[in-house]
């Protein structure tokens, strides 16, 4: 039941924060979503589940109520969560807080609606984790997107109106390509419920039928690249990015940490759970493979070239986020313990460390009213505790030892390195790690620009340091990433241990 | 256990939903030739309200008792087999009565000031007995006459405001197309009885089932005009073209009122007339006019919504593309399948009821305020009207299908069991036109929130009662999606229950 009082709780306080006076909104927001934070620690400490939730493994805090029967489908409440899921959970939690904090200093408009929506997306965000219903997770999944568009459409910058449309949709179309695609499957099985967990059973037992002239195999890759699509949006990988620099931009900063920091999440975390673990025969088809590992690799050195000629800070972050997801996909496709691994602690060690760049650049721009790299030099003269963590986040980013960036990738690479599903693993393997020296480079680059020197930004007041609630969010993210680089066990096991049968089944080894 | 109180009551009691109605009308009038000045407005909206709610709260009563269904022996026909009363029936007056209620209850602030008050809202609960009937006719010569009683209290309704010429014009439309389809309907009938020689729809079902006495191209003839006069009252093409302009000059209750009530009331006879009466496989192929009929009206409907600059006539050409996907209930319907895909299509009329009524209603809630008709007059809304605005949001949405609405699942439903049924390109014409219809929906969206207000205006005091029904129409949009399933079960055994 807890997961159910998880969701409930958040959405109960999206309500109240909607109805409170917009004075009192943010402070009230932020103490109701420390209910959730605590909530999903809780979850972690106790978490008992083995194997993965939807192969067969035991699910935490399960539930399962049908919903209803239709056409011959039973629709269920089906909640739960195992090693893949669960730290996805937690993050969102600690993220929505951070980023409630972050926006007391920048949201000065309708309020209450602002933090409501927060925690309203929050609340469909661990609905979109927990589910294991197709159509509950469907449902879920969708409802992240309206507060959304509200969220950049009310409250962006300059463009926000066109870049909020532009997100919206995007997504929408991606969702329903994604969706017929999976409903293409569900309709030629022989089930009697969307539950994940048997669809995936019954698709292993290959039991698809034939459907409208399209045999099985070619049913399936037609499902699986209408999947792809739809969750390639969303992640975003190149060529599918270009939603993604104008929603960050005009976002205000509390929302691209949670558009970076969650929502892309929700494709690689898709991408693994439907296409990676229901469809392991046609991704390990040498042909998909390898157009997957190429586009994991274009994504990551197109997104960081994109981003060394940015001088936006706000888009180079943006777009660095882009190659960050290209080694997700790098590791999900190489299928084996330690890529699939890798990918999954990326996804909360990205979520983090991108949370904690958009945070800094929002601090930054707080005080200076600019994000233009030309326009300032020597912030780490007035702002020397801000500065300092945006530089340990840029050096985490760049896979400092240590950090939950570097085990990732690093998990990332050794496994992508011995995959035996890429053909020529190793060549595209060694052509993504050029991408971890272009991050260097633009993020070196664009610091010693803004950051160091000497002190120069023309303004008609004093620049001031940050408030104490703007720097602690960032203090606890960069906590935060440190413990996961140091003990990544705290994450890792718990995956590791639900990725093992995703794995065993095409037999990618560790 | 003794049988329910519903099935122990005199037949008659069945059509209760619509008796109760055409009672509300009466006293109405009764209360007029009272008090003709309409002293107490409130009085006659609050007589229509109750007969409304009483007429939804014994459709309830007797449907959750399980009166003229299956488990209580059936369907009951009544004075000669004209009027059957089972599942279906009950279902659709259900909904009938709910939109009466929402657009009486709506009507109350709409109509301050205004004259013939009582004239109004026994019109409208005349024309939802009409409708209730419709719903329950099972022989044509029933199903002209209930359909002539819905259509004519309509045309008045239309021209209520007969000092506004837009209005009186949509009126005079209406009437015109109206009178010619009903003419081609009334032809359609003739033939059938001059092939079959009977008017009750068993009967028919039988006659051309055992060949139409070799007049099947005659018959087939007739059944081809009677779809005609379908088209006209579910607003369907080739008869649609009187909907935008009756749904735009109309007062905004009675669009409300019409593209909801009177489109699903269209479609209740349509289902019986067709899938009781017309026996697919003995020569007339009338699913295969509902294909068409349906991939047109829906891509019509959906691309002429999108080029709209009034939100009214949006809707309107919306309520068009709605009937497209309705009709999918009829297309991809085979014995075979049973009444799944002609259940679906019910529960979504079922919600299409409340989120279509909200949307016009929140129209109305704008014409009552006197703020313009175009996307751009409906910038800024949101500052001074939020709560109305996130029920419009919330309408908006669902009628373009997105998943947290009710909308979502009831066009899943359609779309699933035209698929199931093996009608997969109906439903991907469906689900495509569905993702397009997401662009004009949400420009609403857009401009209540998103855009600043263009002009400074006044919105004055808030109508209480127009602006509870339209929060109760968005709040029964949202918890169609959790209690969907109530919905679609009742209406697939409905459905099933009326196949011969």
């Amino acid at each position: 039941m807890i997961l159910e009082a998880l969701i409930g709780v958040t959405f109960l306080a999206a309500l109240i924060v909607m109805l409170s006076p917009d004075e009192y909104a943010g402070r009230l927001a932020f103490a109701l979503s420390l209910l959730p934070v605590v909530g999903s620690l809780y979850m972690w400490a106790g978490f008992d589940a083995g194997g993965n939730a939807l192969m067969a493994g035991s699910i935490a805090y399960r539930t399962q109520i049908d919903w209803l029967v239709a056409g011959g489908y039973r629709l269920q409440w089906f909640v739960g969560v195992d090693g893949i899921s669960l730290p996805l959970v937690v993050l969102s939690t600690v993220l929505t807080t951070l980023a409630i904090l972050s926006a007391w200093t920048p949201i000065d408009t309708r309020q209450s609606q602002f933090y409501g929506l927060m925690l309203f997306m929050e609340a469909n965000l661990l609905g979109v984790f927990t589910a294991l219903d197709f159509f509950l997770w469907f449902v879920f999944w969708e409802a992240v997107l309206v507060p959304m568009y509200f969220l950049i459409g009310v409250w962006g910058g300059p463009r926000r109106k066109y870049a909020a449309i532009k997100f919206f949709v995007y997504t929408n179309i991606a969702s329903l390509v994604m969706f017929i695609g999976f409903m293409s499957l569900v309709f030629n099985l022989p089930v009697d419920s969307f539950g994940l967990p048997a669809i995936t059973g019954s698709l292993q037992a290959g039991e698809l039928s034939r459907f409208v002239g399209l045999d099985p195999a070619a049913l399936k890759l037609a499902a699986f690249a209408a999947m792809f699509v739809g969750f390639a949006v969303k992640v975003p990988v190149v060529p599918f990015h270009t939603w993604l620099p104008d929603a960050h931009v005009e976002a205000p900063t509390p929302v691209s940490v949670m558009l970076a920091g969650v929502l892309l999440k929700m494709g690689t975390y898709a991408l693994l759970r439907y296409n990676f673990t229901m469809l392991p025969d046609v991704a390990t088809r040498p042909l998909v493979a390898t157009v997957i590992a190429a586009v994991a690799v274009v994504s990551v050195i197109y997104g960081a070239m994109l981003a060394l000629a940015q001088r936006d800070l706000k888009r180079i972050v943006a777009y660095s986020s882009v190659s960050s997801m290209g080694y997700v996909i790098l590791g999900l496709i190489a299928y084996t313990g330690l890529g699939i691994g890798g990918a999954t602690f990326q996804m909360v060690a990205h979520g983090l460390i991108s949370g904690l760049m958009f945070m800094a650049v929002g601090v930054i721009y707080n005080v200076t009213h600019t994000r233009m790299v030309g326009d300032m030099s020597g912030m780490a003269d007035r702002m020397p505790i801000t500065v300092g963590i945006l530089v340990a986040g840029a050096f985490g980013y760049m896979g400092l030892p240590l950090m939950a960036g570097f085990a990732a990738e690093y998990f990332i690479f050794q496994g992508a390195f011995a995959s035996t599903v890429i053909p020529s693993a190793p060549l595209f393997t060694a052509a993504s790690m050029f991408g971890i020296v272009i991050v260097a480079g633009y993020l070196l680059l664009a610091m010693q620009r803004t950051l160091f020197g000497e002190f120069r930004l023309e303004t008609d007041y004093e620049v001031r340091r940050a408030h104490f609630h703007d720097v602690a969010p960032l203090a606890v993210l960069l906590l935060c990433t440190i413990a996961l680089g140091v003990a990544p066990d705290i994450f890792f096991t718990m995956m590791a241990d639900a990725i093992e049968p995703v794995v065993a089944v095409v037999g990618g080894g560790a | 256990m003794a049988a329910p109180l519903q099935a122990e009551a005199p037949t008659w009691t069945a059509l209760a939903p619509a008796l109760a109605l055409v009672v509300t009308g009466l006293v109405l009038i009764v209360v007029d030739s009272i008090d003709p000045d309409d002293g107490s407005p409130a009085l006659l909206a609050g007589v229509g309200t109750a007969g409304a709610l009483a007429s939804l709260g014994l459709a309830g009563w007797l449907l959750a008792g399980g009166t003229g269904q299956p488990d209580t022996g059936g369907a009951i026909a009544l004075y000669g087999d004209a009027l059957v009363v089972d599942g279906m029936t009950l279902f659709f007056q259900a909904l009938f009565a709910s939109v009466t209620a929402l657009v009486v209850v709506a009507s109350y602030d709409y109509l301050y000031d205004r004259e013939y008050q009582a004239e109004f809202y026994s019109l409208v609960l005349f024309a939802a007995t009409g409708m209730a009937l419709m719903a329950a006719a099972n022989s044509l010569s029933v199903a002209f006459v209930s359909l002539e009683l819905a259509s004519l209290p309509s045309y008045a309704l239309v021209s209520y405001l007969k000092r506004d010429t837009g209005s009186v014009e949509a009126g005079l439309k209406y009437f015109l197309v109206g009178a010619l389809s009903s003419a081609v309907f009334a032809f359609g009938i003739s033939l059938v009885y001059a092939a079959t020689g009977s008017l009750l729809l068993a009967d028919v079902y039988e006659t051309l089932a055992g060949g139409a006495n070799g007049l099947t191209g005659v018959a087939g003839v007739g059944i081809v005009m009677v779809a005609g006069g379908f088209a006209f009252k579910t607003a369907s093409v080739p008869f649609h073209f009187w909907a935008p302009e009756a749904y735009e000059g109309a007062p905004a209750p009675v669009s409300a009122f019409l593209s909801s009530a009177s489109k699903a009331a269209g479609f209740a006879l349509a289902f019986r007339v067709f899938v009781t009466g017309f026996p697919l496989g003995a020569g007339i192929d009338w699913v295969l006019l509902f294909q068409v009929l349906a991939v047109v009206t829906m891509t019509l409907g959906n691309f002429a919504a999108a080029t709209q600059e009034e939100v009214k006539r949006m809707l309107a050409y919306s309520s068009i593309g709605h009937a497209g996907y309705a009709l999918i209930g009829l297309a991809a319907f085979t014995t075979a399948d049973g009444g799944n895909v002609l259940g679906a299509s019910m529960a979504h009329l079922m919600v299409y009821g409340f989120m279509n009524t909200g949307a016009f209603l929140f129209v109305a809630l704008a014409e009552r305020w006197g703020i313009g008709r175009t996307f751009e007059d409906y910038a800024g809304l949101a500052d001074r009207a939020p709560l109305a605005c996130v029920a419009m949001t919330v309408f908006m949405f669902s009628l373009a299908g997105l998943p947290p609405f009710g909308g979502f699942f009831s066009k899943y439903f359609l779309f699933a069991g035209a698929v199931e049924a093996g009608f997969w390109w109906l439903a991907a014409v469906g689900a495509v036109n569905s993702a397009l219809s997401l662009f004009y929906y949400s420009r609403v969206v857009k401009a209540l929130w998103l855009e600043d207000a263009t002009a400074e205006f006044e919105l004055g005091p808030t109508p209480t009662a127009l602006y509870a029904a339209v929060v109760f129409a968005a709040v029964a949009t949202v918890l169609l999606l959790p209690g969907f399933g109530a919905v679609i079960e009742t209406a697939q055994a409905a459905a099933t229950a009326v196949l011969p």
